[in-house]
């Protein structure tokens, strides 16, 4: 079968093909830059993104209805295009977060794997096919395993790599074989044409139940849900900073990218939804619950992160078991948030750590005082992250909750509200820590370098303008999730 | 268009707090100047509205409304009614003399200023949404900055403890509220979160009866009331003085209007069903929260409790759904703020110089700085409800709308008149009047002239009131008119 290459196609996967080249650019001026030189890699690397970032937004804006290009193989719609431009956003914010990191910032494999993993995401958040889907899961997932190996010296960077690849590895076997069972019942793997089959009815319902089940075990490990969510503070741990971040945002938007798209495709059979709708609702629930009682006694604030991390999942899970319009409106919503905030908060990690060698909570004591301007990004971003006005983080919690309410899961809500209020308390214990205990050396300033001033400051911004300018954001989510109806 | 009053009055504070956090951190008296400049914006323009705001017309006015986000019904909606126009002022008059006593904060004035400035802006903006969403955006800003604002700059012995436990019982609070406002949002089918449409929504009973408690509890927390009022003399006492001032003279205000406005408001049958058993909660409130002032023996407690036993009397007027008790809680908001607040101010003074609060170890105080004295025996005469001022105007109505509701609260209740003279009468004579301790004389001068004007200013607005009561009654009756329209007339 021969199709012609049209404009169509090309645009679908503009961002894929600019990072493509971007990565390669990277490895050529790796090898002719020497010495301090290499720093300029992380200044090509986010410039580039900044181009491709434009290039996508202004040329490859999808029409009014959703076209399947490249033999059925990748989707391109406005869930496809806004997670697109979020993850680009995210390998931008990342490579200005590593520059200053040595060595991690000095090498060019750095880059280019993290462009590679990028186009994986994007063409996750795209694939319309099941084979395309593990592939780009996998294209995803492989330069990560890397990345957060990527301290040879540092052992817990080694663990963390390798417990990576290990959880990884296992879950996309399981996942994989869920997909071949999919496709051992309907004929197919194009993930719109098993829409039709099993709407119709030709799927028994305990098969797909089955098969839904190994799946979900391949995403729950993507976005880190309870009970997939033990690599996550490892990891998060002993990962560079940078990465950390990287994986705890992008990658994990792409979970949920997909995780909406099959949930509301391969599994749209009117039987099968009140089944997932329980096992999604039941994740939340667990997530938001464990994530967030798991979170208090951490003395490590990666591993606080992590297990933050592991309980926005839950929440962003609410308005996916909300199943509506509004409930997938807000988990785009919410994610866009997230992204933002958790980025900027292992920004922060990152340039504390820069100049103290340190990831305790306990040395974060006087920061206030050391860095007046680092401990109020850092305010910004954990009440952004613990759900306050006039914060990206309040809205989003709304959004979420509200979808649930609308859903009738009053129940679900509540939970969420309460979890709400565990997360307020273990960030006003770091907040208490950063604003109000003395130290030894709080004399001791903690400069920010330009790339990390630049991308906190538009972080911050971006925080503050999602919580109060909200109306074109929350539309452009709402775009987004029509496209899955 | 208007000039946009009341968004230049809400909008102020806040930005006025994001500039002061550019300035640098040493230069601290242009923080201070800054700060007194744009507080004084706030009240001059709060009183303008006060005063332009025309009774005869009545209802919502200076109303301006902008599309926030239209999808889903939320606006940007503002406007202000009898009940919500004496809060604006007395939010503006508090934020000013709070800077005037904060005068002398020398650990990071910028960020106190810029916490307590945008806890000031979610403040206004509470008093004056008209839509759901706005009302708990801005009630969530003016929660958290306690948090900041007790735990650095508060007393060093519990701050912490009453900061965490403050900003999680609000939170609670909050959040709880805002379920039961989702759920308003999604039965009524309108489709808006305008707070002036869904007076209107016609819920069901048997919704409003299951809602009303999830809505009224969760601002009412705020509010101090039995059993939830445990944060408020914690936090009352740990805070610093301007926060205090703020968190009693204001901040609770804000969960007694908010649970008038939410809930009783929109959920009138709900209210009706619930509110003859909460009735004895705020009976609690009042007469227990006036005995536990009676036995502290540190100052700040005693004031700390007595806002609960005020407190107690505004909700209880609320209750009793007839227009002398919502009159009487309209007032007594006002003029338990500006009291309070007093009451503060002069604990902050004297403390700033004796550097500590326990009553037998203090007097004397009235020959060394007789202008304070004055000022706390004014503020102690508007607590014990004294014709002449202002607490007599705000008591009265109460008492008469609980006696006409039952008698037998109303005899209740009015116990605690008895009690909270004999703990101010107390405090009084131990603190201002009496030896002075040995340890003190010598040691200290009068309060500087930012403090006394300060506390002239709030005297002074505590007599006027009580005097010419007519300044603020016709005010409020018209936004009780408004309620009772709601509640079907009574």
């Amino acid at each position: 079968m021969f199709t012609s290459i049209s404009l169509d196609m090309i645009r679908a996967v503009l961002p894929e093909i600019g990072l493509a080249i971007l990565a390669l650019l990277v490895l050529a001026f790796d090898l002719a830059w020497r010495g301090k030189g290499k720093r300029g890699l992380g200044w090509l690397t986010a410039g580039g993104l900044v181009v491709i970032f434009l290039l996508t937004l202004f040329f490859s804006r999808p029409g009014e209805a959703s076209v399947q290009v490249w033999g059925g193989m990748l989707r391109h719609d406005w869930l496809s295009f806004s997670f697109t431009l979020l993850f680009i956003f995210g390998a931008a914010v990342t490579s200005l977060f590593a520059m200053d990191m040595k060595p991690l910032g000095q090498k060019g494999e750095f880059y280019a794997l993290m462009l590679v993993s990028t186009i994986g995401m994007s063409l996750m958040a795209s694939s319309a096919d099941l084979i395309m889907l593990f592939l780009a899961i996998e294209t995803t997932s492989i330069p990560l395993y890397i990345l957060a190996g990527f301290y040879k010296q540092d052992n817990k960077s080694t663990e963390a790599g390798y417990k990576y690849f290990l959880f990884g590895a296992m879950t996309s076997a399981v996942m994989l074989y869920g997909f071949s069972l999919i496709y051992g019942f309907t004929g197919t793997t194009d993930i719109y044409a098993i829409t039709e089959m099993v709407v119709t009815g030709d799927v028994a319902l305990p098969l797909a139940i089955g098969t839904l089940i190994l799946v979900m075990v391949g995403f729950g490990f993507k976005i880190s849900v309870v009970p997939f969510h033990f690599w996550a503070p490892d990891v998060y741990e002993g990962a560079p900073t940078p990465v950390a971040g990287f994986l705890s945002t992008a990658s994990k938007a792409a979970g949920f990218a997909v995780l909406m798209r099959v949930l509301l495709t391969v599994y749209a059979d009117p039987e099968v939804i009140p089944y997932w709708v329980i096992v999604v609702a039941a994740l939340s629930v667990f997530s938001m619950t464990l994530g967030n009682a798991l979170a208090l006694p951490q003395k490590n604030i990666k591993r606080l992160l992590a297990y933050s991390s592991i309980a926005h999942a839950g929440y962003a899970l609410i308005g996916v078991a909300a199943l509506s319009e509004l409930g997938i409106a807000s988990v785009v919503f919410y994610l866009v948030v997230y992204v933002v905030t958790n980025l900027a908060a292992f920004g922060v990690v990152a340039a504390f750590w820069r100049i103290s060698g340190s990831d305790q909570i306990s040395d974060y004591a006087a920061l206030s005082r050391r860095s007046p301007k680092l401990a109020l990004i850092m305010l910004v971003t954990f009440l952004s992250l613990a759900g306050m006005p006039p914060l990206g983080g309040f809205v989003a919690k709304f959004f979420v909750f509200a979808a649930a309410v609308n859903a009738g899961l009053v129940w679900l809500a509540i939970i969420g509200v309460l979890n709400a209020i565990v997360g307020l308390y273990y960030y006003l214990v770091v907040l208490k820590v950063v604003y109000l205990f003395r130290s030894e050396e709080e004399d001791k300033p903690i400069p920010l370098t330009r790339p990390y001033a630049m991308a906190l400051t538009i972080l911050v911004a971006g925080i503050i303008l999602l919580g109060t300018l909200f109306g074109p954001w929350a539309e452009w989510s709402t775009r987004a999730a029509a496209a899955l109806f | 268009m208007p000039f946009p009053i009341l968004s230049a009055i809400i909008f102020t504070p806040i930005i006025t707090g994001l500039l002061i956090l550019l300035i640098p951190g040493e230069r601290k008296t242009e923080i201070r100047v800054t700060a007194l400049a744009a507080s004084f914006i706030a009240l001059a323009l709060s009183t303008w509205v006060y005063f332009s705001y025309n009774t005869d017309i009545g209802g919502y006015q200076f109303m301006e409304k902008y599309d926030w986000f239209p999808q889903l019904g939320i606006s940007y909606f503002v406007g202000v009614d009898g009940m919500s126009t004496p809060l604006m002022v007395l939010t503006g008059i508090v934020m000013f003399t709070g800077v005037l006593i904060s005068w002398g904060i020398d650990d990071r004035p910028r960020e106190f200023f810029a916490f307590l400035f945008i806890l000031a802006s979610g403040v206004f903006g509470v008093f004056a949404a008209l839509d759901l969403f706005g009302l708990i955006f801005f009630y969530e800003i003016a929660v958290f900055p306690m948090y900041l604002l007790i735990a650095i700059w508060g007393w060093k012995v519990t701050r912490e403890y009453a900061a965490m436990k403050l900003t999680l019982y609000l939170f609670i609070g909050s959040v709880i509220a805002l379920v039961g406002i989702l759920a308003m949002y999604f039965s009524s089918d309108l489709g808006t979160f305008n707070m002036l449409e869904l007076e209107n929504a016609n819920f069901s009973p048997e919704f409003q009866k299951f809602w009303f408690p999830f809505v009224f509890f969760g601002f009412a927390v705020l509010g101090g009331i039995f059993p939830f009022h445990n944060w408020s003399p914690d936090g009352h006492v740990a805070a610093p003085t301007a926060v205090s001032m703020f968190h009693a003279g204001v901040l609770m205000k804000l969960g007694a209007f908010a649970a008038l406005r939410v809930g009783i408001m929109l959920l009138p049958e709900g209210a009706r069903f619930h509110l003859p058993w909460i009735i004895i909660l705020t009976l609690v409130n009042v007469v227990y929260g006036a005995f536990i002032a009676m036995v502290q023996s540190d100052f700040k407690y005693v004031i700390g409790f007595s806002s609960v036993s005020h407190m107690g009397l505004v909700l209880m007027g609320f209750a009793t759904l007839n227009g002398d008790g919502m009159l009487g809680a309209g007032v007594q908001m006002f003029s338990h703020g500006i009291m309070t607040a007093l009451f503060f101010a002069v604990v902050g003074v004297i403390y700033d110089r004796a550097h500590t609060r326990e009553i037998p170890k203090l007097g004397g105080f009235a020959r060394l700085m007789p202008l304070v004295a004055v000022a706390f025996v004014v503020g102690g005469l508007v607590s014990m409800g004294m014709p002449g001022f202002s607490g007599f105007v705000a008591e009265f109505p109460i008492f008469m709308g609980l006696w006409r509701y039952q008698p037998w609260i109303a005899i209740v209740a009015s116990i605690s008149i008895v009690i909270t003279a004999s703990y101010i009468i107390r405090v009084i004579g131990r603190v201002f009047f009496g030896k002075m301790p040995e340890e003190f004389v010598g040691h200290f001068g009068d309060a500087t002239v930012l403090d006394k004007v300060a506390l002239v200013l709030l005297s002074a607005i505590l007599i006027v009131v009580g005097v010419y009561p007519t300044v603020m009654v016709t005010m409020v009756e018209s936004g009780v008119e408004n309620i009772m329209r709601l509640l079907g007339g009574a």
